[in-house]
């Protein structure tokens, strides 16, 4: 009658869990220095240069005096971004309902879905060459415009959207529909009294990181709006945005303008951040998974 | 395949196993549906025939389901009782790749008739799932008017219509002081009878129940059963389960299927004490299935 005894793990596979947990940990903090480099560089050559002027002037653009600050890029971002959502949020939420309530596993949702991934991949630049090709250079309503470039960004948003959204739509249990169809309800009212405000949420969520990806685009505004100094809200005109003031700032010379690009590089993450933070609220208050 | 014999005179008496007593307080109020005592409808299934894609799931099905009267359905897990019921208010044909042919008769009026609108149909024939499934964001109030609103139906009384039907299903007490609050928010039992009162506050002529007591404990069980045995002067009532014992309790009649076929169909006492078929005698007595 011998006691019970386990086998003492031995010291090969002692050290082999040692080496490899850090060998983890080092991979994590090197993914990280970039990162918080990143915002400390933001801050330290930024901050200084944010001021009152910073948000109520325009950049005067001049290699001497006052370099002005940013009002009309921040205005004009958000212009053109809203405009873009408004453009891109209905459709893209409308292809997503076609292939969750719809298409569904037909031949033809499935091509669609394919081309949405293809889309999600091509580079920013080229929504850009397109519009430039189609747009700008057959001078439809004017060369560069602001409302061209809110189409490349819409364009760019689209099959983020679409995704997003698909996801979240699959995510509504089909016990609801069933529930809603069983009762006698048309297929359209299941959907904008159902699916819609149970995915809400998480459509919300989704469209925010569009527009957040959206915001900080440069390549799709570059050939499109070009870019200004004055403040504009027409969108048949050119119009500053930030990412295009912060190209700008850098190939300039003067050391205050540089500090006023690093500057703008931080109001853009901070409105990025901001974005960020309101769909993490939004996607917590669903009642999905 | 033993054709159905099923005629009011074979109503057997329900023995109500779990005895009712304690609940006085609780206890259905049905007086304040109206003036709807023995006005149910029949249903009549010839040659039913209901197939996923190439799975033959129900064959050549012939049954009558008496007014006002409670049939339950029984037979193993895959035996095709679920998708009798699902043909029955159309639902079937929800699911990809699933048809049916045969006939479904409410009264005189043909449910697969090509010109019948199919939400009318659902209108009349209410359905409860196996899993509880309140719409998660509305209400307690909004779940049971979601039947009126997601059908388009005008009603100058909504509220009371809606309270009538909580008392129905002896939810009214419980609830009262907090209609207000998500629906989800109720337990597994309460959320089952807020779906039968969502499903009654419409105001069917029958109603489906696929097996609607699996989810829940025996003593929320019990509660539905009783009022299973009280809608049962309004409505008409199909039930599914998998439980012997409350198909003992609740039906008048007791149909048994086994791979897509009708086996057996007469009064509940008659298919369970003396039974005219080998396999559903080996049935409920537990000896397969």
């Amino acid at each position: 009658m011998s006691a019970l005894s386990l086998p003492e793990t031995s010291a090969r596979r002692r050290r082999t869990d040692k080496v490899m947990r850090a060998t983890l940990l080092v991979a994590t903090l090197v993914a990280l220095i970039p990162l918080l480099l990143i915002i400390y560089y933001l801050l330290k050559e930024g901050l200084g240069s944010i001021n009152a002027n910073f948000f109520t002037q325009d950049p005067t653009g001049s290699y001497f005096g006052s370099v002005g600050g940013v009002r009309s890029a921040i205005l004009g971002s958000l212009e053109m971004v809203l405009v873009a959502t408004v453009i891109s949020v209905p459709i893209g939420i409308g292809v997503a309902l076609y292939l969750t309530e719809y298409g569904k596993d037909s031949r033809f949702a499935d091509v669609v879905r394919y081309f949405v991934d293809v889309m999600t991949g091509v580079p920013s630049i080229v929504f850009g060459l397109f519009i430039f090709i189609t747009l700008v250079l057959a001078h439809v309503g004017g060369n560069f415009t602001a409302w061209k470039a809110s189409v490349a960004l819409a364009l760019l948003m689209l099959p983020i959207i679409i995704r997003s959204a698909e996801v979240v739509l699959l995510l509504v249990p089909s016990s609801l529909r069933e529930a809603a169809l069983a009762l006698g309800a048309p297929r359209w009212r299941v959907i904008s009294k159902v699916v819609l405000p149970t995915a809400l949420p998480g459509l919300i969520t989704g469209s925010l990181l569009a527009i957040a990806r959206a915001m900080g685009e440069t390549a799709p505004l570059l050939f499109t709006v070009a870019g200004a100094t004055g403040l504009t809200f027409s969108l048949s005109q050119q119009m500053n945005a930030l990412p295009l003031q912060i190209y700008n700032d850098i190939l300039s010379p003067r050391a205050a303008v540089i500090s006023q690009a690093w500057a703008a590089g931080l109001t853009l993450v901070a409105l990025v951040l901001i974005l960020n933070l309101i769909a993490r609220a939004f996607s917590r208050r669903s009642r999905l998974a | 395949m033993i054709g159905p014999e099923t005629s009011s005179k074979g109503q057997s008496q329900v023995s109500t196993a779990g005895g009712r007593s304690e609940q006085a307080e609780a206890a259905p109020d049905l007086s304040v549906l109206g003036e709807r005592q023995g006005r149910g409808h029949s249903i009549d299934v010839k040659d039913l025939n209901a197939y996923y894609g190439q799975q033959h799931a129900v064959k050549a099905l012939t049954m009558t389901f008496v007014a006002n009267e409670v049939t339950a359905i029984i037979g193993p897990s895959g035996s095709g009782k679920s998708t009798v019921v699902r043909c029955i208010n159309r639902m079937h044909e929800e699911i990809p790749g699933a048809r049916a042919d045969g006939s479904v008769t409410l009264d005189e009026i043909d449910v697969y008739d090509p010109g019948v609108d199919l939400t009318a149909v659902r209108r009349m024939i209410g359905m409860v799932f196996q899993k509880p499934n309140p719409f998660p964001t509305m209400s307690i109030f909004d779940n049971v008017a979601a039947g009126l609103r997601l059908t388009g139906t005008k009603s100058d009384n909504l509220r009371e219509r809606v309270h009538r039907a909580l008392r129905a299903v002896g939810l009214w007490g419980e609830v009262k002081n907090r209609l207000n609050e998500p629906g989800i928010g109720l337990s597994g039992g309460q959320q089952q009878r807020l779906c039968i009162a969502r499903t009654v506050a419409v105001e069917p002529e029958v109603i489906l129940m696929d097996e609607p007591c699996s989810a829940l404990d025996p003593i929320a069980t019990l509660k539905v059963e009783e009022l299973i045995d009280e809608l049962k002067a309004r409505y008409t009532i199909i039930i599914v389960t998998h439980n012997m014992q409350q198909a003992a309790r609740v039906a008048n009649t007791t149909a048994f299927m086994l791979d897509g076929e009708l086996i057996e169909h007469r009064a509940t006492n008659d298919v369970f004490t003396n039974p005219t078929d080998e396999r559903t005698e080996r049935y409920v007595t537990g000896k397969f299935g």
